[in-house]
Formats: C-alpha cells, sequence, structure tokens
C-alpha cells in the first residue's frame, strides 16, 4: 500500500490551491510516495520524551517598539498589482467565506 | 425563516448553551507586526508597507505595546499569563489575508483560565469563565462589487484595503455558558458590553462596535432539558451554530434568541443542527448559512518560525497588575453611593456613556446632581442633535464644572447658563471667557435695576397703583418688563424685592 | 580575459585605494566579461549595467572625496535573484514572479548600497531556491565553469558559476540546506553559510524561515569573509537576527591564510563520508585533512549518530515551511495572475490556475508534500517528530563540541553531476545535500573550501562546521587549507579552469 495515495495528493494540492492537471497528478502520487516512504524513518527516531526545536537558535522576547514608520505610497503599494481600482486591489469575485 | 419556534417555547424543552469569542482591536500606535500606523478611516492601502501586503520576503516583528495590552487585559479577566507562549501560523488561503496565513497563537495563547462576573439588569450576576484569550492579526477590508446586496454572493469582484490588515487583535474566547435558560440572550448581551466596558477602562481599544473594533462570534447551542433539573448539566452538548458578524449589543440578544428559536424548530421537528458558520443579517434580524464547505478547514498550524516565543517575566506582569483599573462593575458601586444616584439615574448615565465624564466633572467642583443635570439633559440634547457621542462634544468636563461654580456664586441664573453653554458648545470658550464676551452676567447693580423699574412703573401707571394699594401680586407684571428690558441678565428675586420696596408702605 | 576580472576582491581593493582603477572600470570589465562568457555559462538572470556603473561612479566620487569608506567600497557584486532589490525585477527563477517588482531592498541589499558595492545583476537560481542544481529555473539552467555541460550546483549556481567564471569578483548567496556550500564545492568556489541570524533575512524571499540563511560567495577565503563583514550583523527588522557583533572574521581569514592553525581540534564527521561518496571527493578530503594536521591541528573521529535523520527531517520541515511561505503567491497582489482554463473565475479558482502555470514541478512537489505534512493527522508523526530529530541533531552537535572546536566533511559527495542526469529524480538530486544539511537544522556555521580536483577533473569541497557564533573558526580553518592547497598548486584552483568559450548573451530585456 503506498504511503500516500493518488487521492490523497488530489486532496493536498486542493488545499494548497493547486489545480494539478490528471497527468500530474499520477507522476507526482508516485514521486511524493517514494519521498514520504524515505522520510518516514523520522517518526521512529524521536521518542515522546525529546523536545521539539521549532528555532535553531534559542532567544525570547524579542520586541519592536510601538513607534510609527512612514509605510510605503499608494502607488508603490498598487505597483505590482496585477488589477486595481480606486487604489484598491481588485481581485475575482470570492465565493468562499469568512473562516 | 417560517420555521421558528416561541422563545419560552424552546425554552421549555431544550437547554441553550451558550459561547462567545470576542475579537477586540488594540488601539496601539503601529500594527502588531510592523510600524504602519494603526488608524481607523485612513485613504485606501495608505497605510501598507512591506510586511503588511506580505511581501516576499518580508517579516513581522512583534510590537512590544499589543503585548502589554493582551497581558493586561488577561489580568483583568482574572487569567493566568502565560510564562512562554509562541505564535503559530493559521494556514489559509484568502485575498483579505495578505500572507494567506494569519499569524496567531495555537496550543499555548498568552492568557488563559479567567473569568468575567457579569451583572444583569436586575442585579444578578453570573460568571462566565474565559478559556483563554490570544494574539493575532486582523484581516484587510474586503469590498464586494456588483451584485444586489453588496454580500459575497452574486459580487462581481472585490477591492481589498490591506490598512486593516495586520491590526492587533485579541480574541476572546469563552469556556461553555451553561444554566442560564431564557436570561441566555440577555446574558450574551450583558458579557459583550462588560468585556467592551473593561477595555475602555484599560483603555487598550477604541471599543467601537460600530466600526468593527470589538466584534463578537455568538456559538450556540441546545440540549434536550434533563427531566431531573439536577442531571441538566450531565446531558452531552449538541452541535453548536457559529453566528459571525453581530456588530451591536441589540444584535447580540437578538442572535442568541433567533438561534435558540431556529435550532429549537429544527430540533423539535426531528431535524438536525448542522456544524456551521452563519452571518447575521441585521435587516431580517435572522441568520444564514456561510457557504458550505466541501470540507472542514485544515489550517495546518505550525510555530511561526520568524517569531520567537514570549516569556513575561513575572515582574513585568505584576508590574501591569498595578496599572490595572478598578474593575467597572465596582467602580459603578462605588460611584453610585457617592453620588446618591437611584438605580434608574445610574443605568442612565452609564448607557448615554456619560459616566465618566459625571465623574470627571464632579472631580473638577461641581455637584454629582449638577453634573447629571447638564450630561444628561443640556448635553445629550446637544449631542443627538449633531449625531455625536457626548465625548465628542467641544464641552469638557472642567467646562461644566465650571458653569455650576458660575451658578453657584450667583453670576449667572439658569437661563443664562443655557446662554453660555451655548457659547462654549459653539468653541467661543470656557464657561469665563463665553460670560465675558457675550455680557451675559447677572445685572446686580440696584442703581440700574431702579433706572429699570422707574421706566416700567411709569409705562404702567396703573399697575403701579395696584401694587401700591397692596396687590402685591400685581408686581409679576413689572418684574417681567424688568427682565425683559435687561435681557433676562436681572436677578427676578432682587426686581422684585425693590419694587416692594419702593412702592410698599 | 581582461586582467582586473582575475584579481581578489582584496587585490581590487588595493588597486582602488592606490587609485590605479577606478571601480567605473572595474564594473565594466565584469560587465564585458559578463557579456562575452555568460551566454555559455547563463550565471545571470538580469544584468544591471545602468545601476552597477552609476553606483561605481558614485563609488569613485565617495573615494575621490576622501571618505572614510567600507573595506569593499567600489567592488562589484552579483546578488542571488532571491533577495528583494527595490524597482529592480526579482523573479527567484519562478515564473510566478515573473514581473514582480520589488517596492523595498532586502536589508543586505540595502547594506550593499550603502557600502557602495555595485550590483551587476541577479543570479540564476532553482526556483525559489529549490534544487541543487539550478536546473529547476523557469529561465534555463546554468552551466558550470568547469564543464559546461555539468550543473554548478544549487539553488545557487548562478553566484557560484558566476563568481568561478570571473564574471564577478563577490556573490551574496542563500544557504537552506547548502545552496551556498554545495554550488561552491562544484565550482571551485568558496562559499559559507553564516551562523542563523547572523545576517539579516529581511527581504531574503523565504523557502524554510527556520533554516534560510544569506551569505557570502567568492574565490577565495579572505574574499568571503571581508563580505561577511559587509552584510553581518543585527537587523531590527529580522526578529530572529542575533543581536550580536559581526564575529571577527576578516582577522581570523588572515590568521588562517597565515597558516596558524597550531592546536585547533578538528573532528571528522563519521557520518559525513564513505559509502555514497565519490572516490576522489574522498581522497582530496583526505589530503587536506593531511595538510591541517601538518600545520598543527589535531584531527580525531567523531561519531554523529542522529545525522542518518537529518535528510528526512529536512524534508519533511523544509516543505511544511515552504508550503506555508509560497501561499502567498496568489495572484491577488503581486506577480502573474492567470484565469482557469474552465468554469467560473473566482478568487479561488484563479489562484488555482496561476498557482499550476506558475510553479514548476519541484516547487509543487514542495509545496505538496509541506501542506501534507502539516495537515491534520500528519503532523505529529511529520512535522512534530522531525522537529524532534532537529533537538537530537544539536544534541549530536553539542556532545562533538565538547571534543572539538570545528567538525570537517567532504562538503558534497560527488562532483558536478550532469545536466538533466537527476532532474525527474528527486530522491537522488536530495542526497547531493546530504553533508550539508545538518548545519541548517542545527543553525550552525558551514564553510566550504576548494580541496582540488577529483579524479574527474571537477573540483570538489571541503566543509567545515562550527559552534553557533563561532564563524571566525571557518575562516581560520579554511584560511589555512587555502594557502596550504594553493601553496601545493602554485596558484587558486580557478586558474587551472579551462578558458570558456565566448558565447553572448542571448539579449534579454534590461532591468526593470
Amino acid at each position: 500500500m503506498p504511503a500516500i495515495s493518488r487521492e490523497e495528493v488530489a486532496r493536498v494540492a486542493a488545499l494548497a490551491r493547486i489545480s494539478l492537471a490528471e497527468d500530474e497528478l499520477d507522476h507526482f502520487a508516485s514521486q511524493l510516495d517514494s519521498i514520504v516512504e524515505a522520510v518516514r524513518t523520522v517518526s521512529e527516531a524521536a521518542g515522546g520524551d525529546v523536545p521539539a526545536t521549532s528555532h535553531p537558535i534559542p532567544l525570547v522576547n524579542i520586541y519592536r517598539p510601538d513607534v510609527v514608520h512612514p509605510s510605503l505610497t499608494v502607488e508603490e503599494a498598487l505597483e505590482s498589482a496585477p488589477a486595481r481600482e480606486a487604489n484598491q486591489f481588485k481581485v475575482p469575485q470570492i465565493l468562499g467565506e469568512e473562516p | 425563516m417560517a420555521d421558528l419556534f416561541g422563545f419560552d417555547e424552546a425554552l421549555e424543552r431544550f437547554d441553550p448553551v451558550l459561547g462567545i469569542e470576542i475579537h477586540v482591536e488594540l488601539n496601539t500606535k503601529t500594527k502588531m507586526f510592523c510600524s504602519c500606523a494603526n488608524n481607523f478611516g485612513a485613504p485606501p492601502n495608505s497605510q501598507v508597507c512591506p510586511v503588511c501586503l506580505g511581501l516576499p520576503g518580508a517579516m513581522p516583528a512583534v510590537n512590544h505595546k499589543a503585548v502589554e495590552s493582551a497581558i493586561r487585559l488577561g489580568l483583568a479577566l482574572n487569567c493566568e499569563v502565560a510564562e512562554h507562549c509562541t505564535f503559530a501560523r493559521k494556514n489559509y488561503f484568502y485575498p483579505d489575508v495578505s500572507k494567506d496565513y494569519q499569524i496567531s497563537q495555537y496550543d499555548d495563547p498568552i492568557d488563559f483560565d479567567g473569568y468575567l462576573d457579569v451583572e444583569l439588569e436586575d442585579g444578578a450576576v453570573f460568571r462566565i469563565g474565559i478559556e483563554r484569550a490570544h494574539m493575532e492579526e486582523d484581516a484587510a477590508k474586503n469590498t464586494h462589487v456588483g451584485g444586489a446586496t453588496g454580500r459575497i454572493q452574486g459580487a462581481d469582484y472585490t477591492l481589498v484595503d490591506y490598512n486593516r490588515g495586520g491590526t492587533p487583535l485579541v480574541e476572546i474566547v469563552t469556556r461553555p455558558i451553561e444554566g442560564a435558560g431564557a436570561r441566555t440572550p440577555e446574558l450574551a448581551r450583558a458579557y459583550v458590553a462588560a468585556v467592551r466596558e473593561l477595555v475602555i477602562a484599560l483603555g487598550i481599544s477604541d471599543a467601537r462596535m460600530d466600526q468593527g473594533s470589538i466584534r463578537a462570534d455568538v456559538n450556540l447551542s441546545l440540549r434536550p432539558r434533563a427531566s431531573d433539573p439536577s442531571k441538566q448539566a450531565q446531558v452531552p452538548f449538541g452541535k453548536r451554530s457559529e453566528t459571525k458578524n453581530v456588530n451591536s449589543l441589540r444584535a447580540i440578544d437578538k442572535a442568541v434568541r433567533h438561534e435558540v428559536r431556529r435550532q429549537a424548530a429544527l430540533l423539535a421537528s426531528g431535524g438536525a443542527v448542522v456544524q456551521e458558520t452563519r452571518h447575521w443579517h441585521e435587516d431580517t434580524e435572522s441568520t444564514s448559512p456561510g457557504r458550505s464547505k466541501e470540507q472542514a478547514e485544515d489550517y495546518r498550524y505550525f510555530p511561526e518560525p520568524d517569531l520567537l516565543p514570549i516569556e513575561p517575566s513575572r515582574a513585568w506582569v505584576e508590574e501591569l497588575r498595578l496599572t490595572l483599573p478598578e474593575p467597572p462593575a465596582e467602580r459603578r458601586k462605588r460611584l453610585q453611593g457617592a453620588w446618591g444616584f437611584t438605580d434608574f439615574e445610574m443605568r442612565d448615565a452609564v448607557n448615554a456613556g456619560a459616566l465618566d465624564l459625571i465623574a470627571a466633572t464632579v472631580e473638577a467642583g461641581a455637584s454629582p446632581a449638577g453634573a447629571r443635570k447638564w450630561w444628561m439633559g443640556e448635553l445629550a440634547r446637544a449631542a443627538n442633535e449633531r449625531g455625536t457621542d457626548l465625548a465628542g462634544l467641544p464641552a469638557t468636563p472642567a467646562d461644566i464644572a465650571g458653569l455650576e461654580s458660575l451658578i453657584a456664586a450667583g453670576r449667572i441664573n439658569d437661563k443664562l447658563a443655557r446662554q453660555v453653554l451655548e457659547g462654549v458648545l459653539a468653541g467661543e470658550g470656557t464657561p469665563e471667557e463665553v460670560l465675558t464676551a457675550r455680557g451675559l452676567e447677572v445685572v446686580s447693580d440696584d442703581a440700574a435695576l431702579l433706572e429699570a423699574i422707574d421706566a416700567a412703573l411709569a409705562a404702567q401707571p396703573d399697575i403701579a397703583e395696584k401694587i401700591r394699594g397692596g396687590k402685591v401680586q400685581a408686581a409679576g407684571a413689572i418684574v417681567g418688563a424688568v427682565m425683559k428690558a435687561t435681557r433676562g441678565q436681572a436677578d427676578a428675586g432682587r426686581v422684585r424685592e425693590l419694587i416692594i420696596e419702593k412702592l410698599g408702605s | 580575459m581582461n586582467r582586473l576580472t582575475r584579481l581578489s576582491a582584496a587585490e581590487m581593493v588595493t588597486l582602488l585605494d592606490s587609485r590605479e582603477i577606478s571601480s567605473v572600470e572595474l564594473t565594466q570589465a565584469h560587465l564585458d566579461r559578463i557579456e562575452s562568457v555568460d551566454g555559455a555559462i547563463h550565471a545571470f538572470l538580469r544584468t544591471l549595467p545602468e545601476v552597477a556603473l552609476a553606483e561605481a561612479e558614485a563609488a569613485d566620487a565617495a573615494r575621490a572625496s576622501g571618505e572614510d569608506l567600507p573595506e569593499l567600497a567600489g567592488v562589484p557584486i552579483a546578488v542571488k535573484d532571491v533577495l528583494a532589490t527595490k524597482g529592480l525585477t526579482t523573479t527567484c527563477g519562478s515564473k510566478i514572479l515573473r514581473n514582480w517588482i520589488p517596492a523595498y531592498d532586502a536589508t543586505v541589499v540595502k547594506k550593499l548600497r550603502e557600502a557602495h558595492l555595485p550590483v551587476l545583476g541577479k543570479t540564476n537560481m532553482d526556483e525559489f531556491a529549490m534544487g541543487s542544481s539550478t536546473e529547476h529555473s523557469a529561465y534555463g539552467p546554468t552551466h558550470n565553469p568547469w564543464d559546461l555541460d555539468r550543473i554548478p550546483g544549487g539553488s545557487g549556481g548562478g553566484s557560484a558559476a558566476a563568481v568561478g567564471a570571473f564574471e564577478a569578483p563577490l556573490a551574496l548567496g542563500s544557504d537552506t540546506g547548502g545552496s551556498i556550500r554545495q554550488p561552491a564545492a562544484v565550482t571551485g568556489t568558496v562559499g559559507v553559510k553564516p551562523t542563523y541570524g547572523g545576517v539579516s533575512r529581511y527581504g531574503l524571499v523565504a523557502m524554510a524561515s527556520s533554516l534560510d540563511q544569506v551569505g557570502p560567495v567568492a574565490r577565495n577565503v579572505l574574499d568571503t569573509a571581508l563580505l561577511h563583514a559587509v552584510i553581518g550583523g543585527h537587523d531590527p527588522k529580522d526578529q530572529t537576527s542575533l543581536n550580536d557583533p559581526v564575529p571577527p572574521v576578516v582577522e581570523a581569514a588572515r590568521l588562517g591564510l597565515a597558516g596558524d592553525v597550531k592546536g585547533l581540534r578538528i573532528g571528522v564527521v563519521q557520518e559525513l563520508g564513505g559509502s555514497g561518496f565519490q572516490a576522489g571527493v574522498m581522497d582530496r578530503f583526505q589530503e587536506a585533512l593531511a595538510l591541517l594536521e601538518g600545520l598543527g591541528a589535531t584531527v580525531r573521529q567523531v561519531s554523529c549518530p542522529s545525522f542518518r535523520y537529518a535528510l528526512g527531517a529536512y524534508y519533511l520541515i523544509m516543505p511544511s515551511e515552504a508550503s506555508s511561505n509560497l501561499a502567498r503567491f496568489d495572484a491577488m497582489r503581486y506577480g502573474i495572475r492567470v484565469d482557469p482554463k474552465a468554469g467560473p473565475v473566482t478568487a479561488e479558482s484563479v489562484m488555482g490556475a496561476t498557482r499550476e502555470a506558475g510553479f514548476g514541478p519541484e516547487v509543487k512537489r514542495r509545496i505538496i508534500l509541506g501542506t501534507y505534512a502539516l495537515s491534520a493527522g500528519y503532523y505529529d508523526a511529520y512535522y512534530g517528530s522531525a522537529q524532534k530529530v532537529r533537538t537530537l541533531i544539536q544534541r549530536d552537535f553539542e556532545a562533538a563540541w565538547e571534543q572539538v572546536d570545528v567538525l570537517v566533511s567532504p562538503t558534497s559527495p560527488t562532483t558536478a553531476f550532469k545536466l538533466g542526469e537527476k532532474l525527474d529524480d528527486p530522491l537522488a538530486m536530495y542526497l547531493a545535500d546530504v553533508a550539508t544539511i545538518p548545519v541548517n537544522l542545527a543553525g550552525i556555521p558551514g564553510i566550504s573550501v576548494p580541496s582540488g580536483l577529483a579524479e574527474d577533473g571537477l573540483p570538489a569541497g571541503f566543509q567545515a562546521l562550527a559552534p553557533a557564533r563561532a564563524d571566525a573558526f571557518l575562516y581560520q580553518v579554511g584560511g589555512a587549507l587555502e594557502a596550504a592547497l594553493e601553496d601545493k598548486w602554485g596558484g587558486p584552483l580557478a586558474a587551472q579552469a579551462l578558458e570558456i568559450p565566448t558565447q553572448s548573451r542571448v539579449k534579454e530585456a534590461s532591468n526593470g
């Protein structure tokens, strides 16, 4: 049984907002399966008592003072926008909803 | 829509369980993770930078003041403040989330395990358990263009303004609130009002529900009534709905009431409540389901690698505890006692947002009754006419105290005081300045008054005759004439005395 | 070839300071060199002749005015296209950012400008720095100056090849799992991945935020140290950056070049060598060790047992973070926008279509792998376990530092492989980074210096690792080895490379 199925790849691709073509799906499924298989050893390596490391260098309490710095100009902000209107970013209709 | 139970009927058969999530926008000078100004109402996309626009390569930097505000809020909610907490990424694609993940907190919020005592109108007190309060960043503002309703469905396209994106938020999550029964809607409203009052007292948010700086999501579920009421708590919770966009205190009450009636009708007819997000509609006073998702969201939380853990020192936390204001409910009780207000007067003042103004006016030397009279009378009318709230008026508590002291000194009467106030509201200066500039002071010079009396008597010899003949009440007509001649600036009592002195035997 | 381009950056500085050459001359010489060989190499995605020459003029003017100048002022540099350059297209080697013009400079780019280093252009890279061969660039591969049919390493193949082909004396790279060091190894150049936080990441387009680090690329150890000193230091815009002074890297390099490694304790990582490593690569490594020992360093074997899980942990953590970091490429605010071929045009469908069309296969593979590893039900087994392995690897290093000052290994198991050889075999490609990855997982610094030519006549690399914040050790060891080897070879390794056939560049749209 594969570590990661074609259906799983399709579900995850949808979650990652990549509209994979059918043939790509097949191709990726087999490659990802071998990669997942290869990285599986990791879950055997670490026991429950080993703490997780999320940051390589342990620092804490790093803050920025609450002082205003100049923002971009509206033009700079919108310069690379694929579409704009009334100084706003124009995006296609949204069918989802606020989570 | 048609399928609603009566509220009382619903309550007979079901026991409501409530949960409330409140998002509080903090009023820090800058955003949560960047140095852009945190202001409401700036021109679109004028307060954005590489960080809050989510430009490739930009990195977040935690605002110290926002953390401080979150800790103070936690302390005021009787929470534990974490000794170690982290930020996490909540991953989901949405155009108003510039990075397509929101920086939030996940399994270790900064504040946890607290409570807030909430007092209902009749004095009953409920303790609301606070599960957690965590820091996160707000999303940008979407404007849906085209379509009939301006809502998402049916819009042709959407315009996004990222100014609001990255505003610091604290999200306060309650534990399930059980046992409020028919008072559940009222309690929901009172809880949100209490949190609002608290953040105002802390000075950490503008707390404007109409501008979205406080937003509430209401979770509600029903479960069957237990035959033995003492065993009600053992009945498992039902499926809940989460109603978003409930943006006024009044709407909180209504939304809870609506969900109780809607769910009761569903359950009673053998249906099932769907665990879903619903939207509150102010116009129809009802909720509607959000677009159903094909599958549950999978936010893939993981520790934010760009930000480091926060470990507030106990010394800092204790230092912040000392900055906490008196709890609003206690303060109200104390002030009511000191001022001698009735319950009704007190509630009225609180609801009008006049409490702090009255307190400051009393502080500045006015009597509580005098302060109340002005703020709840003349000034409330002025605010109403101008479409602002009391705090938005140009008159300050010091002005009102000044006005009161002019009256007490006999330099103006009530009528003149209204004119002085008019001047203050017109921006003409302090009451003293208005008084001088407008020449409104009471005429207390007897010679000037006698001159006016003589003129009035001469004009109405028949009345003078009546007074001489002992009809003292006829003096009123002469007093009126003198007041008119002095444009109200005479002391009517003194005028009467002078007339009697002059004509009486 | 203009003799100027053969100089080291340190030598260029000497000539600039004595006014024998100007920065404009020097910059023009490199632009000419790029013009003549980059058609064959394709190290650059875009050159910036006007920008570079203007900066060179400014550098000359500043020098003429007697200003106290930073050490490398006037020396031109190439910048990997993963760093944001204000007003200048930055693509990260991806089609999805074909038209992105950043509104800001990365902190390190700002530092280059402030130090008057003219930026010659933006170098080619694997798309979003994902790869070990630069073949995953959406704009075509870069070729190894030692053999045009071979890969220059990756992801920073462009920066390494530019330096190796004398198109630039210096370059900036970024290293997430070896993207500076492995290209250095296979192109016979020097590259350093500084301690995590030692150089600001602000403006570095993130692949895996907890692993990424910007670092210097050059043809010799001293030049690399000089550049490190320019870009290093604290940046309040990057809260993970270290609030420490830049380590004394230049002094350390000079110490090493003078042959001073007496008493330095060197540990050979047992797990990073032997099986799977090319014989010629191992031979050069052993010879290098012997040289260092001859200079008075002590050498011992050190075991790091958890390293065998490093590749697996890396290929969970890196894609997980990348899947989140690359979510923002959604066609809403910048970059290309592609409408779906069929069905309604909605924000969601446009995101899906744009990401399908805009990302190459390796990026998609990693995003999907990372999304999978973070998704409900898999987090603990994959991402969670990988983070625990990270702890184990750090513990291995901690134990090693009890015994030695630096750890060493070959940088990459093999010399440069042929273009196309591993393109569709991701697992084989991933193995190129087996020796470089533990460094990123632990956040420590690492250097790759040339160890000579392997049996196939291609360069091999020698890697040294030091404890966090002890970057200076790397330069000391690297300097000592370089001096000893050049003594043996009679000059720099790069001098042994064949001349690159002149091939003009395909005309590209100039910057903008």
